[in-house]
């Protein structure tokens, strides 16, 4: 197996978001081959055994598993080729891939590459707590893959570190399962998950949630015996005296998740430090030529029904790429974060393009309030919202005919 | 006059809901804001009155791949019985090869709602699905 393969598409992540890539390419009549690097088919998905999913793309609410089987199914139908067990561990820019499987390696080029490698999650060593090393420190993933897929039980009284999904999720799951769990602590002065998630995993079971408030301090010699817990003011520095001790045997971590772009390193893809992923335009296409992201791995998602949506759109560019004519990039206009706007994703469109889906995310919570598009002082867009928070993405559509007429584009709060 | 905040789940729109209650919840007495359709109130009133929640666990496989698949009541159950609906799965095991929607336990704990499994789980000695391994 070593002479190389071409084809049309390639797509690197079999979860929601490269799955839809995967199937929409293949529905517009590409060729196309998916990668990943586990068994099982549905990325992240399979250890999300929650429900909730699924509610936009298919108008039901379905288990994590259950709608990777559906985005699945779709692409399986549309007759793509799958390598599971199978790591890409090289993508150039001229889209040359080495893929490597037990020992295996081969290589594959293709017209087209859609990156859907997804995310990892934040750990202890990038929060630096200092303390003990004891075992019984886990990130809130971890936890949820050795609770869900593996049947371990991860520990019975339980703190966690930030308010992140996964960590909520996890929080309720693990009272579920029998265990306790003393507290979560988030340092921002707002939870960084999402409201009905606040409500269902923390409320319902009358969990504290200490919100700017951190862990300062991990106590145990082999295992964990308990943290230390402290209030942080606004600039986000402890405030002494306002330590106190939470006994438990486990920690979670659920302090952040980082896309997974080393694979977009090595092609010379332009990251945006504001999502850690690409730079795209409105066809989701990276810096590189031929290049697109989608899911995870473009931006964090919160709603995998949105990723796998975000995927059938740049499958289908990527298929548009792969099988047209060649044609050199065409002009291209910026997009920018402004007052009040964390990020946006396109950061860069065509200024031929007549619809436009922007993605933001918003820096501040605010009830009320309205995000706005302007081009100079006109504005061409906006969106209000009843409760602004960081966690919930936010999404406008932009339609105008003709293209734009602008250089730039500012997305706003007013 | 106490104001709660929930999401309906009835439609793909999910509307953020605020929920001002005085007193007993009555369909006179709650006011629903946020909801883009009369559903919505009706939603907000019965997870007032009978809150329902889906529980979702693994349980056992045996000769499958991997030791363990999920499930989740086929419905959503009173908020109530969770415990003892989980309490009943406990120890429950079944045999590969697993579909989406096998069930796995017949009107669980009393609640009249069934569990079903919501990962596929292949038999260790079935041969990988062809589509997957056609390199
Ligand atoms: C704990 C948790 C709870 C969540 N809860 C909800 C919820 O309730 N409702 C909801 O709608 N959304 C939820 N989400 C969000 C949702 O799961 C994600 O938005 C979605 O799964 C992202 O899809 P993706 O395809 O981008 O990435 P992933 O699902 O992470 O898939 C990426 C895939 O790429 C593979 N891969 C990576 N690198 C390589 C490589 N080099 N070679 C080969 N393969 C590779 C990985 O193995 C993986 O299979 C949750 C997420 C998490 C983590
Ligand atoms: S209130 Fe109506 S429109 Fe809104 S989510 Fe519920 S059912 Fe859908």
């Amino acid at each position: 197996m070593s002479d190389r393969r071409e084809t049309d598409v390639v797509v690197i992540g079999g979860g929601p978001a490269g799955l839809s890539a995967a199937a929409a390419a293949a529905e517009a009549g590409a060729k196309v081959v998916l990668v990943d690097r586990n068994r099982q088919l549905g990325g992240i998905l399979n250890q999300c055994i929650h429900d909730g999913f699924g509610l936009q793309a298919f108008g039901e609410v379905l288990t994590g598993p259950e709608f990777a089987a559906r985005v699945a199914a779709r692409a399986l139908e549309a007759g793509i080729e799958v390598h599971t067990d199978t790591m890409v561990t090289d993508l150039t820019s001229s889209r040359e891939l080495v893929c490597t499987t037990s020992g295996e390696r081969y290589p594959l080029r293709a017209e087209a590459v859609v990156l859907a490698m997804g995310c990892r999650e934040r750990t202890r060593g990038m929060l630096r707590i200092p303390g003990t090393r004891p075992a019984g420190v886990y990130t809130a993933g971890a936890a949820q893959w050795l609770t869900n897929m593996a049947d371990v039980r991860v520990g019975r009284r339980v703190f966690i570190l930030g308010s992140g999904d996964v960590g909520l999720i996890m929080a309720r799951r693990l009272v579920w399962e029998g265990a306790e769990v003393a507290g979560v602590a988030e340092l921002l002065p707002y939870p960084s998950g999402l409201p009905r998630n606040v409500s269902q995993c923390l409320e319902e079971y009358d969990i504290p949630l200490y919100l700017a408030h951190s862990v300062t301090c991990i106590h145990g010699r082999d295992r964990v015996e308990a943290v230390t817990v402290t209030r942080f003011d606004e600039r986000r520095l402890p405030i002494a005296g306002t330590e106190f001790e939470v006994a438990c045997d486990t920690l979670l971590l659920s302090v952040g998740l980082i896309p997974e772009n080393e694979l977009s390193r090595n092609a010379d893809v332009v990251l945006d430090p504001m999502t850690g992923g690409a730079v795209v335009n409105e066809r989701y296409m990276t810096s590189v030529d031929g290049i697109f992201s989608c899911g995870n791995v473009l931006h964090i998602h919160d709603l995998a029904d949105r990723a796998a949506e975000e995927g059938d759109r740049a499958g289908r560019c990527a298929a548009r790429y792969a099988l047209g004519p060649s044609t050199s990039r065409r002009e291209e206009l910026r997009i920018d974060a402004g007052e009040g706007i964390r990020y946006v994703v396109p950061q860069r469109a065509e200024r031929s393009a007549e619809e436009l889906l922007v993605s933001l995310r918003i820096s501040e919570p605010a009830d009320r309030c309205t995000a706005v598009v302007t081009a100079g002082d006109r504005v061409i867009a906006e969106e209000s919202l009843r409760h602004g928070h960081p966690s919930t993405m936010v999404q406008m559509r932009l339609r105008s005919r003709g293209g734009i007429d602008a250089d730039r584009l500012e997305v706003r709060m007013r | 006059m106490t104001t709660r905040r929930m999401a309906c789940i009835l439609c793909p729109s999910g509307c953020e809901l605020d929920v001002r209650t005085s007193g007993e919840p009555t369909a006179d007495s709650v006011v629903v804001e946020g909801n883009l359709c009369p559903r919505g109130e009706e939603y907000a009133l019965e997870e007032l009155l009978n809150p329902r929640r889906t529980l979702t666990t693994t349980v056992l496989v045996r000769g499958g791949v991997g030791t363990q698949t999920s499930v989740k009541t086929a419905a959503p159950v009173p908020r109530e019985s969770l415990a003892a609906v989980r309490a009943a799965l406990l120890g429950t095991t079944i045999d590969a090869p697993v579909a989406i929607g096998d069930r796995v336990a017949e009107d669980v704990a009393g609640t009249g709602v069934d569990v079903v499994a919501t990962r596929a789980i292949p038999r260790r000695s079935d041969p990988v699905d062809v589509r997957l391994r056609n390199r």
